[in-house]
């Protein structure tokens, strides 16, 4: 539960325009309509006793600890559940209502263990607080009838107990799975005094549930509780920070004990996430203390050498004399850095202005070149700002999405229980996706249409869509005649009316039947309010700017546009990748998405940072990888990426990585590129710094720090005396003065300082003189270049096809219990779900190849081979397979292509021609992985880190 | 590997866990049943029941393909199944006795008849005599208080029992098995 020093208002907010007059204890009280007795009492300071509301759930009425009177009324109605009416008169003391109270208090407590000073919940327990408020004394009914004292404690989850004796079945867990979470995986069973709460006929660990805590959330005893509190007890204060995991950013209060976090408690006020968390933010974040961090700066010349501990003075000036000895040696332009999307906005900055301004080149790229490059890309051409339209809270008036390459019960599960609960209020749903994901059929949530396309065929399934809607007539002509470039919009029109695109033509091609997408585009174009959510399956595609756009035409043509409900919703991968690219990141955009071709925006930076700037683009990271195996690329500085395991074609990578003369690797663990490296900075995890972080909605969070950085040195402070050892010193105290720079540089956050994203909780970009207090919904008015800007979307095959020797595709994506690389993830009890990457295969294309559910199995490309564990499920589609790239030694990205987007480079993860073998032992390139992570490890410090955790 | 529940794999061939005739037989009879009641408005209780009335309880696996089926969850299927005591989830014995213990009946000496079931013939309220042959439950008001005690055997309703009039039918329960 929330500590007991956060309010709880009993019952949910109800907004409405009309307002009600009342009176509460002769307190003259006025609330928005439909609003409960409770939650109007407790908007004017009257706490009623309560046991089963809380104001994350509907009202439910059953522990009848919450009774009031009401003047002209027989009995005694429950406050959580009675409306305000003009006029009431509401009384919440009274003689009779305390009898009725402690009787309730006696009834309960005469079935409850009385050892309060030794359990978990003491100090923070509502029962404890209620049998207080309501003076119980005594219990008549004595403790030595029948009871459920002796009830078994269910601790199979790694991250909370279930003790059913401290339980008083109030259902708020039961409540808080099927209406927040929507995963409905409690239930009460049995019936009468025999009523239990259960994790269905199993426990948790084996039922259904996700462990997103919200049920420990809900609970207000002790059965549902961390195993953290139970050992380390209840937190002295709370800091309130951003999760540091996906593009969700969920606001949460670090609940600490001096500089130890006890618990990670999702934050009611938050706007991104109102309270609620998954599995990852809310429970592991374990890896921040855990023992396999790098916490001293060391030095090799030779990656075969072993690594020397030195301080970090001298780790820095031999980082910066490297970095100018390639200089003088190969050019300016030899060397490089990249920036992370999980690091802060300030850090971020930092490290590109060092590179401009430090290496003198714009030899820059981040991780966002991997994932959503086509989203900067194909948006900014559209409609001109690279970023979603919306923010999440516009699902609340979707009347029909479509959700497209993204699997957001898994990515982004957050938002994902809020598309459900939008979706069991009646929204429809597209699901266009070559995998039967989560969403098209789910307790109590179902696609209208999963349109189950062959990887690679996105622009066709978006062409057919568009041609239906057309020359069905379904084209919102006035919005696009008003809104946007009218005649592209004709080049567009005659281009997808064409019989080419009709889906009869692409049905073939794209493996969904003709009539699907034909209900599909009718179901979208005639819904009030269309909504699109995308992932990476749209973006890693060798069209993935193509489909952007499509997209961005789809929702244009419909006019989905500039309101709430409506929009373009990409989702972002890690937790500042929109953050990353707004700052600059791009090898051709300096902060604010501004071309560094542009000499006026290239002066302003000039002025300020005192140095000329590079009028050319720099390097992609492909670029540099391609430019370090043939010579003209020597140094590196790479902060929080793990290259060596995200990037695809691994063989390439590491032969790149091995030719580099100097590779600075900045972690806070020893990762798969920290392996090729010259020097290693420990990194600062995100309960170590303070910073922003900016979500898939533009929403500019802080990030606070709740402890001292474990190596002494937060990264903005490591990027900072990196760059003054290089000549160019950089003056800051505190990240605070970095955003107010980016504020003075970036039109697009002009408004934007610590002190008012204190005050406001959090900020959408853009916030400047036009929008002071930030942008919820882009493109109201007009698009943001003006007219919206139709992009004709010829459907180009992707040049990796089928073969017989070949003849699967192999499509990539994650698992909701680990994150990205799986660096922090692997480090949590979260393997206890997800140990190892396992290969998805259809039944069909298993037998073929005589191949049983959890073997070894080979998985072989023109790239590389490796072997993985096979999982038969008809999640599948035959002819495809699936995997995820959370465990280095998988090896999934050997095998992945050089394929990319043609706009952004971004690459072709989504689709590769693989052959599935059955039997396998180890790879050769596994073998390798094997001996030279042995051999890295062996050339560690003895008392320092080990190496990843195998 | 992934915990999360998954869809079950087809059996490896020869793997003997689906091809169990008995366990294809059970499975066939709830698919069955989902089929029959799927399209009806709240359809669980009534798949439950027809479960019930084909194989005599409702066995483990029948959760999964209910969920699945009506797009529940589990526990969701877990919770109706667990409240109403009406429905088993192991296999009774052959003849199923609900002996009425509702006011009339209790007035009426339904008692001794429950305690003649024990003694005599081994069948304790709630349990199967140990030869598997006969479960005794108790059911609370058949709407025969007239003709009270009553009892429901095999799904017959029988008034006015005594614990000779019991014997008796456990007699011809008998005779009909040898037959």
């Amino acid at each position: 539960m929330y500590s007991n020093k956060v309010q709880d208002f009993g019952t949910p907010a109800r907004p409405a325009a009309k307002s009600v007059a009342l009176q509460i204890d002769g307190q003259p009280v006025t609330v928005p309509a439909g609003t409960s007795v409770l939650r109007a009492a407790a908007l004017a300071g009257v706490n009623i006793p309560k046991l089963c509301a809380t104001d994350s759930l509907e009202a439910f009425g059953s522990c009848r600890l919450c009774l009031v009177e009401v003047e002209g009324r027989r009995g005694f109605p429950a406050s959580c559940t009675t409306h305000c009416e003009p006029g009431m008169k509401v009384r919440t003391q009274s003689r009779k209502l305390a009898d009725l109270r402690r009787g309730v208090m006696e009834l309960y407590i005469s079935d409850h263990p009385l050892d309060c000073l030794t359990c978990p919940a003491n100090g923070n327990c509502e029962l404890q607080d209620m049998a207080g408020v309501t003076g119980l004394r005594e219990v008549r009914y004595g403790y030595a009838g029948e009871n459920h004292l002796a009830a078994p404690k269910d601790e199979s989850n790694p991250y909370f107990t279930f003790d059913p004796t401290k339980c008083i079945v109030c259902s708020r867990c039961v409540r808080a799975c099927d209406e927040i979470q929507g995963t409905f995986a409690l239930t009460v069973q049995g019936r009468g005094f025999g009523s239990t709460i259960a994790a269905g006929p199993t426990n948790f660990l084996d039922s259904e549930c996700v462990s997103c805590g919200a049920c420990v959330q809900a609970c207000p005893t002790s059965t549902l509780m961390e195993k953290s509190i139970v050992d380390q007890g209840q937190p002295d204060h709370a800091v309130d920070t951003t999760c540091a995991y996906c593009g969700v950013g969920c606001a949460f209060r670090a609940e600490m004990k001096g500089s130890e976090v006890v618990r990670m408690v999702p934050h009611k006020d938050g706007k991104a996430n109102h309270g609620h968390s998954c599995i990852k933010g809310r429970f592991a974040w374990g890896y921040a203390t855990h023992p396999d961090r790098v916490n001293t700066p060391m030095i090799r010349s030779k990656i075969t050498d072993p690594w020397r501990e030195v301080s970090w003075d001298e780790a820095i000036a031999y980082a910066a004399s490297e970095i100018k000895r390639i200089q003088a040696r190969y050019g300016k332009d030899s060397v490089g850095g990249i920036t992370s999307s999980r690091c802060t906005n300030e850090e971020t900055y930092l490290v590109q202005k060092l590179v401009r301004a430090g290496f003198g080149n714009n030899n820059v790229d981040t991780c966002a070149r991997v994932c959503h490059s086509p989203t900067g890309y194909g948006l900014k051409t559209t409609l001109g700002e690279s970023a979603g339209t919306q923010d999440f809270d516009s699902v609340e008036h979707t009347d029909c999405m479509i959700v497209i390459g993204a699997n957001p019960t898994d990515g982004h599960p957050v938002f994902a229980s809020r598309m459900k609960q939008r979706l069991r209020a009646g929204a429809t749903l597209i699901v266009i996706d070559p995998r039967r994901i989560d969403l098209v059929r789910t307790p109590h949530v179902a696609a209208d249409f999963h349109l189950p396309l062959k990887p690679g065929t996105n622009v066709a399934v978006l062409n057919a869509m568009a041609h239906v809607i057309v020359t069905e007539g379904l084209a919102r002509e006035g919005y696009v005649r008003e809104r946007c470039e009218v005649d592209q919009y004709e080049k567009w029109k005659t281009f997808i009316a064409s019989p080419k695109n009709s889906p009869e033509a692409l049905e073939a091609e794209c493996g969904v039947p003709a009539a699907s997408l034909r209900g599909a585009a009718r179901l979208f174009a005639k819904a009030g309010n269309g909504a699109i959510y995308y992932g990476l399956g749209v973006t890693e595609h060798s069209q993935g700017s193509t489909t952007v756009m499509a997209i961005a035409n789809l929702a244009m043509v419909t006019g989905n546009i500039g309101r709430p409900g409506v929009g373009v919703n990409p989702l972002r991968g890690q937790n500042n990748v929109q953050g990353s690219c707004d700052m600059g990141s791009f090898p051709h955009e300096l902060p604010g998405y501004r071309h560094v071709g542009d000499a006026g925006v290239r002066e302003l930076f000039a002025t300020t940072w005192g140095v000329p700037i590079q009028d050319e683009p720099g390097l992609r990271i492909p670029n540099m990888f391609d430019a370090a195996i043939d010579g003209s690329f020597k140094g590196l500085y790479v902060q929080g990426e793990d290259i060596a395991q995200s990037d695809p074609d691994t063989k390439h990578v590491q032969k790149a990585l091995e030719s580099l003369e100097c590779l600075i690797v900045q972690d806070i663990f020893l990762c798969e590129t920290a392996k090729y490296a010259h020097v290693l900075l420990p990194g600062s995890s995100f309960l170590e710094k303070d910073g922003t972080f900016t979500n898939a909605e533009r929403r500019i969070s802080r990030v606070r720090k709740v402890m001292p950085p474990l190596a002494g040195m937060a990264d903005w402070e490591v990027t900072v005396a990196l760059s003054r050892a290089l000549g160019y010193p950089m003056h800051y105290d505190h990240p605070s003065q970095v955003m107010d720079e980016i504020a003075l540089l970036t039109p697009t956050f002009t408004g934007v300082s610590y002190d008012k994203i204190d005050r406001l909780g959090s900020i959408q970009w853009p916030c400047n003189d036009a929008a002071p207090d930030g942008t919820p919904v882009m493109h109201e008015q007009e698009f943001v270049r003006g007219k919206g800007r139709f992009v004709v979307t010829e459907y180009v095959a992707t040049p990796e096809r089928t073969t017989r020797k070949f003849p699967l595709i192999l499509t990539t994506g994650r698992i909701l219990s680990q994150y990205n690389v799986g660096a922090q993830t692997r480090r949590t009890e979260n393997k206890v779900w997800h140990d190892a990457d396992v290969l998805e295969i259809h039944p069909h294309d298993a037998e073929q190849r005589g191949i049983t559910h959890g073997e070894m199995v080979s998985l072989q490309s023109r790239k590389g081979e490796t072997t993985l564990r096979a999982v038969v499920t008809e999640r599948m589609q035959p002819g495809v397979v699936y995997t995820t790239f959370h465990h280095p030694e998988s090896g999934v990205n050997v095998v992945t292509t050089e394929n990319s987007d043609w706009a952004t480079n971004c690459p072709e993860y989504k689709v590769t021609a693989v052959q599935v073998v059955a039997h396998a032992k180890k790879s050769e390139w596994q073998r390798g992985f094997d001996s030279f992570a042995s051999q890295q490890e062996g050339l560690l410090p003895k008392t320092a880190v080990r190496g990843d955790v195998r | 590997m992934t915990k999360r529940p998954e869809p079950r794999p087809p059996a490896p061939a020869g793997s003997g866990a689906d091809t169990d005739p008995s366990r294809a037989a059970i499975d066939a009879a709830i698919d069955a049943a989902i089929a029959e009641n799927r399209d009806l408005r709240g359809a669980t209780l009534p798949i439950l029941h027809a479960i019930q009335d084909r194989l005599g309880y409702v066995p483990p696996a029948a959760l999964d393909r209910i969920a699945k089926a009506l797009n529940l969850s589990r526990a969701d299927v877990h919770g109706v199944l667990t409240f109403y005591h009406d429905f088993r989830t192991s296999p009774p014995g052959r003849h199923v006795l609900k002996l009425c213990r509702a006011e009339a009946c209790q007035a009426m000496g339904c008692e001794r008849v429950e305690r003649h079931l024990a003694e005599r013939h081994g069948a304790a309220m709630h349990g199967t005599t140990s030869d598997g042959r006969l479960t005794v439950e108790p059911v609370y008001c058949l709407g025969n208080c007239a003709l009270s005690p009553s009892l429901l055997l095999d799904g017959r309703v029988h008034g006015r029992v005594t614990p000779e009039r019991l014997d008796a039918l456990l007699a011809g329960l008998a005779a009909e098995e040898r037959a």
